[in-house]
C-alpha cells in the first residue's frame, strides 16, 4: 500500500508536465534508493507511457538503480584528477575489504560499491562519497576506517532501535 | 493610486538595491564562509554554524554579518573564510578547524572592531598559519569576470545580487535595446560558446532570432558538465545562480524565446537546489512571469535533471533527455535552432557563456573584447587540477600562457617533480607537452597543437604519468559513455580500447599500433556526434607527443618474442 502510493503520487504530479518521465523516476529513486519494477509499472499506467519506454530510459542512464542498494552507498570518484591521484587503488581496496565488485552490494545489504564520474571536488582528489558525505584526499589506508565508521553508525542505530 | 506605487516599489530593482545596500552598510564586518561543494566536503557547515553562534554569544549580530557564499577558488585549502572589516585589510583563512573559527571571532574580529579610525589591526601570531596571503599569484594573476562575485555574495539571496548590480543588464536590454541590438552587441563582443566548440554566441542568437515562433521557442542552458576533472559550471551555478538566470533572460529576449530550460546533472544536487531557489525568488520579485519590468516581455524557466550520461552534453542528445527519453544524438542538420526541443526552435548555451552575458550588456562589447586575443575574447574559467600545488577554480584572460597558469597561478608541480604535460578538453581533448609551455590558451592555439579548449578542465601531469595509461583512461570513459547508436563509435571505440589494453600490458605489436591509428582516424571521420568524433583525440594526441612511450612498450614485447623464439 505504502509502496504503491509513492509511485502513483509522483506520477500523478508529473503526468501533465512536459519532459516528466526522468524527473518522476528521480523522485521515486530519491525516496526508495532505486526504482522497483512495481513502481515502474505504476508510472507506466498513471503517465500512460509504455513500460518498455520506461525501461529504455532506466537502463540507459547510469544514475538509475534497478535493485535495492546497500544501506551505505560508497561512490568512488573515477574522474581524471582522482585517477591521477590513485583512486583506482582506493577502489581496489574497497573491493577487497568488502569482497564485492563494482556495482554490487554486500550480502548483508550494508554496503553498495559504485564508481561515479567526477563529483566536482577535484581540488580534494582523490574523493569518495558515502551517502552524501564526501571524503577528500582518501588513501588506501583510510578505506578500512571509512567502512568501520559506517558499520558502527548502523550498529549504533540498531541498538538504539532495539533499546528504544 | 498610492497603493499601486507601494506595490510597484516592492518589485523595483533600484528600490530593492537601495534598501539592501543600506542594510549591508550597517555592518562594520562581513565574514564570508565558502559554502560550495568543495569546502562543504572539508567541513564548512560546522564552521558556518560555529561562527554564527560565536557572533551571537558576543552579541555582535548588529555589527557582524555572516554570509555563506559560493566557491572562492582554492578548493584544496578549504574550508575557506574571508574576514572583511571596514578600514582594515581583508584576511583570508584556510583549512579552518572548528576551534579556530571561534578564536577568529574573539581574537580577530572583536579587537579589530574596537579600534579607532586610522588604527591598523595586527593579527595575533598564532593565527598566521591559517592565513592565506591575498598577494599570492593564485589571486593576483587572475582576471575575474564570470567569477567576480563568487565568494562575495550569498547565492541564495536575490536582494544581495540586485544590490550588487544584478538585473540591471536585463533592465538595460528590455528598456533601451531592441532584441536585434542585444544580439548584435553580443556578436560584437566576440563571445564564443564556453562549452567547448567555441561557436560565436551572438551569431547563434541571430540565427535563432530569425526562426519564426510557432507556439514555442526555447532557450536552454546546458549544465550537463560531464568532463571528468571539470567543475566550472557547477561552481558558477552554485556561487552565482542569478547571473546565469539573468544571462538566460537576456538571451531569451534577444531570440524571442517563450520559455527557458535548465538541464543540470543530477550529480550536482547543490547547484540544482540553488537554481531552484533562484527561480522561485525571481518569480516572487516578478522578474519571471508576465510583463517583466513592465516591458511586455513574458518568460518562465523550468529545470530538468540529467541522470548520468556524458553524451547528454551533446545538444541533440540533451534535447532528447529533457523530453524524458534516452539521450541519443541525431544527425544535424536540422540544427536545434530550427528543430529542437519538442521540434520547436531552440537555442542552447552553456552555463559559463550565459554567465558572461549580463556584464557584456552592462559594460559593453568593447569592454569585454579588451580581454583576450584577436579571435578568442574575454576570460575563461578553468578547473586546474592534478599534480599542481594550488588546485582550484581559476579565471584568466584568453591568451594567458600555460606557464602562467600552471607555474604562477598554480604554484607549479609539487614534490620537486617535473611537468610532463597538461591535458585540456577532457575525453575529447588532448595533451600539451611541457615543451609547449609558452602556448597561449585560446581556441585556435589549442587546436593547432591537437587539443581543444573544451569546457575548461585543465589537468596537470608530472613526469611520473604513463601516457599510454592516460589515453586508456580517457578511452575507457568514452567507450563506457558511448550511446551505441552509431557503429563507428560503438565498435571503433571498443576495438581501440582492446588494442590499447594489449599495448599497455606489453603484448602489443607494431601492427597493433598501425591499426590503432587507422581505427582512430576512421572513428573521427565516421561517427555521428561529437562524442565519437573526438573520442580518439586523447589517443592521437599522446601518440603525437609521447609516441616513444607506445613504441617502447611495443619494442620490448617484440624483443621478448624474438628471444622466446
Amino acid at each position: 500500500m505504502g509502496d504503491t502510493s509513492v509511485a502513483t503520487q509522483v506520477a500523478a504530479k508529473w503526468r501533465k508536465k512536459r519532459g516528466a518521465l526522468i524527473m518522476a523516476l528521480h523522485e521515486i529513486q530519491d525516496v526508495k534508493g532505486y526504482v522497483p519494477w512495481e513502481d515502474a509499472l505504476e508510472v507506466a499506467q498513471v503517465m500512460n507511457i509504455p513500460l518498455a519506454r520506461i525501461y529504455e530510459v532506466l537502463t540507459f542512464y547510469n544514475f538509475f538503480k534497478l535493485d535495492a542498494p546497500g544501506k551505505a552507498v560508497i561512490s568512488v570518484c573515477t574522474g581524471t584528477a582522482c585517477y591521477l591521484k590513485g583512486n583506482d587503488k582506493v577502489l581496489e581496496e574497497f573491493k577487497k575489504e568488502l569482497g564485492i565488485g563494482e556495482g554490487e552490494s554486500t550480502p548483508d545489504r550494508m554496503f553498495h560499491l559504485q564508481c561515479v564520474r567526477c563529483v566536482g571536488c577535484c581540488g580534494l582528489a582523490p574523493v569518495c562519497v558515502v551517502n552524501g558525505k564526501t571524503y577528500g584526499r582518501v588513501s588506501v589506508g583510510d578505506v578500512r576506517n571509512i567502512i568501520d565508521e559506517w558499520r558502527k553508525k548502523f550498529d549504533d542505530e540498531d541498538k538504539e532501535l532495539s533499546h528504544g | 493610486m498610492a497603493d499601486m506605487n507601494e506595490i510597484d516599489k516592492r518589485f523595483d530593482i533600484h528600490e530593492i538595491a537601495k534598501n539592501k545596500m543600506a542594510d549591508i552598510d550597517r555592518y562594520a564586518c562581513t565574514i564570508y564562509c565558502c559554502h560550495s561543494t568543495g569546502c562543504k566536503s572539508s567541513g564548512s557547515d560546522d564552521i558556518l554554524e560555529l561562527m554564527k553562534s560565536a557572533v551571537a554569544e558576543h552579541g555582535l549580530e548588529g555589527k557582524v554579518r555572516i554570509v555563506a557564499t559560493g566557491c572562492m577558488g582554492l578548493c584544496a585549502q578549504g574550508p575557506l573564510v574571508r574576514v572583511e572589516i571596514k578600514g582594515q585589510k581583508d584576511v583570508l583563512y584556510k583549512r579552518l578547524e572548528p576551534l579556530v573559527a571561534r578564536i577568529i571571532i574573539s581574537e580577530h574580529v572583536i579587537p579589530a572592531l574596537k579600534l579607532e579610525e586610522g588604527e591598523t589591526f595586527e593579527l595575533p601570531e598564532f593565527l598566521n598559519k591559517y592565513v592565506l596571503s591575498l598577494d599570492l599569484p593564485f589571486f593576483t594573476k587572475q582576471e575575474k569576470v564570470v567569477l567576480k562575485q563568487a565568494g562575495h555574495l550569498d547565492p541564495e539571496d536575490i536582494q544581495e545580487y540586485i544590490a550588487r548590480g544584478g538585473y540591471l543588464a536585463l533592465e538595460k536590454a528590455l528598456k533601451t535595446m531592441t532584441p536585434a541590438e542585444v544580439a548584435a552587441e553580443i556578436k560584437k563582443s566576440g563571445l564564443r560558446g564556453r562549452g567547448g566548440a567555441g561557436f560565436p554566441t551572438g551569431l547563434k542568437w541571430e540565427l535563432a532570432a530569425k526562426v519564426p515562433v510557432v507556439d514555442d521557442k526555447f532557450i536552454i542552458c546546458n549544465g550537463d558538465e560531464g568532463d571528468p576533472g571539470a567543475y566550472m559550471d557547477r561552481s558558477i551555478l552554485e556561487s552565482n545562480p542569478h547571473d546565469v538566470i539573468e544571462g538566460m533572460m537576456i538571451a531569451a529576449y534577444a531570440i524571442g524565446a517563450t520559455e527557458g530550460w535548465f538541464y543540470i546533472r543530477a550529480e550536482y544536487p547543490l547547484a540544482v537546489e540553488r537554481i531552484e531557489k533562484a527561480i522561485k525568488a525571481c518569480k516572487k520579485t516578478r522578474l519571471l512571469g508576465n510583463n517583466i519590468m513592465n516591458s511586455g516581455f513574458n518568460f518562465n524557466i523550468d529545470i530538468r535533471l540529467g541522470a548520468g550520461a556524458f553524451v547528454c552534453g551533446e545538444e541533440t542528445a540533451l534535447i532528447h533527455s529533457i523530453e524524458g527519453k534516452r539521450g541519443t544524438p541525431r544527425p544535424r542538420p536540422p540544427y536545434p535552432t530550427e528543430v529542437g526541443l519538442w521540434d520547436k526552435p531552440s537555442c542552447i548555451n552553456n552555463v559559463e557563456t550565459l554567465a558572461n552575458v549580463p556584464s557584456i550588456i552592462l559594460k559593453g562589447a568593447d569592454w569585454f573584447s579588451s580581454f583576450g586575443t584577436a579571435t578568442s575574447k574575454g576570460t575563461k574559467v578553468f578547473a586546474l587540477t592534478g599534480q599542481v600545488e594550488h588546485s582550484g577554480l581559476i579565471e584568466v584572460p584568453m591568451g594567458t600562457t600555460i606557464d602562467t597558469i600552471v607555474n604562477e597561478i598554480g604554484g607549479g608541480v609539487p614534490n620537486g617533480k617535473k611537468l610532463k604535460a597538461v591535458q585540456t578538453g577532457g575525453p575529447s581533448g588532448g595533451v600539451i607537452p611541457a615543451v609547449d609551455i609558452d602556448l597561449p590558451v585560446c581556441y585556435e592555439e589549442l587546436k593547432k597543437v591537437g587539443s581543444i579548449m573544451g569546457s575548461g578542465g585543465m589537468i596537470v601531469m608530472d613526469e611520473t604519468a604513463d601516457m599510454v595509461d592516460i589515453a586508456k583512461f580517457y578511452l575507457d570513459f568514452t567507450v563506457d559513455e558511448s550511446c551505441g547508436k552509431c557503429a563507428p563509435c560503438r565498435i571503433g571505440g571498443k576495438q581501440m580500447l582492446l588494442l590499447l589494453e594489449k599495448i599497455a600490458k606489453g603484448k602489443g605489436t607494431k601492427k597493433d599500433l598501425e591499426l590503432l591509428k587507422k581505427v582512430a582516424v576512421a572513428m573521427q571521420k565516421a561517427s555521428l556526434c561529437g562524442l565519437g568524433q573526438t573520442a580518439p583525440n586523447p589517443v592521437l594526441s599522446t601518440l603525437r607527443y609521447f609516441g616513444e612511450e607506445y613504441e617502447a612498450k611495443v619494442a620490448a614485447n617484440e624483443a621478448n618474442n624474438r628471444e622466446a623464439n
